[in-house]
């Protein structure tokens, strides 16, 4: 009885959102009376980002201070359409709807300015701290605030934009079943090392090593965020998380949360993450978007390490020791690659 | 069915409220006297959601009767900022520590005992304080750091 370590590789190319044509997103950008913008959204945000990095895109946009943008995603019923939060989708087409609608409103509220500063609108530019002046003048200037208000008070325009990213659906070849379901990909690779103890069956994960290849991170924090977590969420799939943890008879099963693992605090993992910031020509300012490739690739990559280690294939989730235990007896013993590898 | 009146301190406050027999602490907090701070996970122990203190000390208050908190004082995660937010909160804001939020009013509490008691934690000890606290979105990493530069903040302070 012993333990055996064991190292597993994998690697991932991750399509980001659903088929083209099929995978519309939505967003409305409107200014406030205190000239201030709202960005409309129905895709909801429920801890990955969403909110943040919308605005972020939206003040870069329009060229106006993060803190003057406020995204709204209330209510799916009244907002603009939204496919949803899923598919890793949230910043690549709901992005690149936002940049639409911001763009379309910020020409609004330089036309406004325009006609207060009586220049003409295509030669002025937005500072990014709430000013717009003429190019090469700042002294000929006005507040962003200003300009809206003198849109809406005085002359009778909304500063607002529509936006919607959709890439018309790609037929598939009826000759070679060919098509081009994807516009962007991102990438991952992950290198784990395991540890199994072939007298209880039990994988505890080592370390993990991984680089990310997602476009650019608009959020880097944010990213780094849910490339951490998602790994957790990965991890917790692969040697955890299941309705039918020990018999395939149901009257045995798990019939509370007590019975429904997860990894603590203390099953922790060291996680050394690389991003490679690879902008991607469809994305918005580049970005394509971690979302659930930060959970991928650790399955694989653990399913490896256990075959390196003690030569059991396991094609079923999760990992538990009875189907470790199962498959070192089935081979008549631990039979651990890494050593066979050496041993040559 | 009998409703016992339970009176005790909230987050500095007196407070009064009727409870039904056999409820437990998280439904008196949360309905009873309204503060919807603690959160229900699991009901029954597992997930840490619904941590507060009790004089000074972690207690699970899904499996804590309503009426045992009968002149004792309880600490819940809506009492941590005082006219400004808790360092702990401040750290949590900091390093991202939140992702969907469920967990955090749990974890604060959890984390608030700890540094009273251990005011300069290990990473070990960190993690030994959260372990009955479950977080589905964070991998846990950025809620282990924030606690430990809270820790790292008040020794220079």
């Amino acid at each position: 009885m012993a333990m055996h370590r064991g190292r597993g590789f994998a690697s991932i190319n991750y399509p980001i959102g659903m088929n083209l044509g099929g995978d519309p997103s939505q967003a409305l950008v409107h200014s406030n009376p205190d000239g201030k913008f709202t960005v409309a959204l129905s895709s909801i945000d429920l801890g990955q980002g969403m909110k943040s990095v919308t605005r972020q895109i939206a003040a870069e946009t329009l060229g106006i201070p993060v803190a003057d943008v406020y995204v709204d995603t209330a209510d799916s019923d009244t907002g603009p359409h939204c496919m949803g939060s899923f598919a890793s989708r949230g910043t690549h087409r709901v992005g690149n709807a936002v940049i639409q609608a911001a763009q379309e409103a910020r020409a609004v509220m330089l036309e406004a300015a325009a006609e207060e500063l009586e220049v003409d609108a295509s030669d002025l530019v937005t500072d990014g701290r709430g000013n717009i002046h003429v190019k090469g003048a700042p002294s000929r200037s006005i507040t962003t605030m200003a300009a809206c208000q003198a849109a809406q008070f005085k002359q009778g325009r909304t500063v607002s934009g529509r936006g919607i990213f959709l890439i018309p659906l790609s037929e598939v070849d009826p000759e070679t079943g060919e098509m081009t379901p994807v516009s962007c990909f991102a990438h991952a690779a992950m290198l784990v090392e395991v540890e199994v103890d072939d007298e209880t069956g039990e994988v505890s994960v080592l370390d993990m090593q991984s680089a990310y290849e997602l476009g650019r991170a608009l959020n880097p924090k944010l990213v780094e965020q849910q490339l951490i977590g998602g790994a957790w969420m990965g991890m917790s799939h692969v040697l955890w998380e299941t309705t039918e943890p020990y018999y395939p008879d149901r009257s045995h099963g798990p019939v509370d949360f007590n019975h429904y693992l997860m990894p603590g605090p203390g099953d922790l993992a060291p996680h050394h993450i690389s991003v490679l910031e690879r902008p991607a020509p469809d994305g918005p300012f580049g970005g394509k978007g971690p979302g659930e490739m930060c959970a991928n690739p650790v399955l694989p990559a653990v399913a490896n390490a256990v075959y390196d280690a003690v030569g059991v294939r396991i094609d079923e989730l999760p990992i538990t020791p009875e189907k470790v235990l199962r498959g070192i007896r089935a081979n008549g013993g631990a039979r651990p690659k890494m050593r066979l590898a050496r041993a040559r | 069915m009998a409703k016992k009146p339970v009176t005790f301190m909230l987050n500095g406050s007196e407070r009064a409220a009727f409870a039904e027999e056999g409820l437990n602490l998280l439904e008196f907090l949360r309905r009873a006297v309204g503060d919807l701070s603690p959160k229900y996970g699991c009901g029954q122990g597992t997930c840490g959601a619904c941590t507060v203190i009790i004089d000074g000390e972690t207690h699970l208050s899904c499996l804590t009767m309503a009426e045992a908190v009968q002149g004792r004082k309880v600490e819940t995660a809506s009492g941590l900022a005082n006219g400004k937010v808790h360092p702990l909160q401040e750290a949590f804001m900091e390093h991202f520590a939140a992702q969907c939020g469920y967990c955090t009013p749990g974890m604060l509490m959890s984390a608030k005992v700890l540094l009273d008691h251990n005011p300069s934690p290990s990473r070990a000890e960190v993690i030994e304080a959260i372990s009955g606290n479950l977080c589905r979105c964070t991998g846990y990493e950025p809620i282990i750091d924030a606690i430990l530069a809270t820790a790292n903040t008040r020794r220079l302070a």
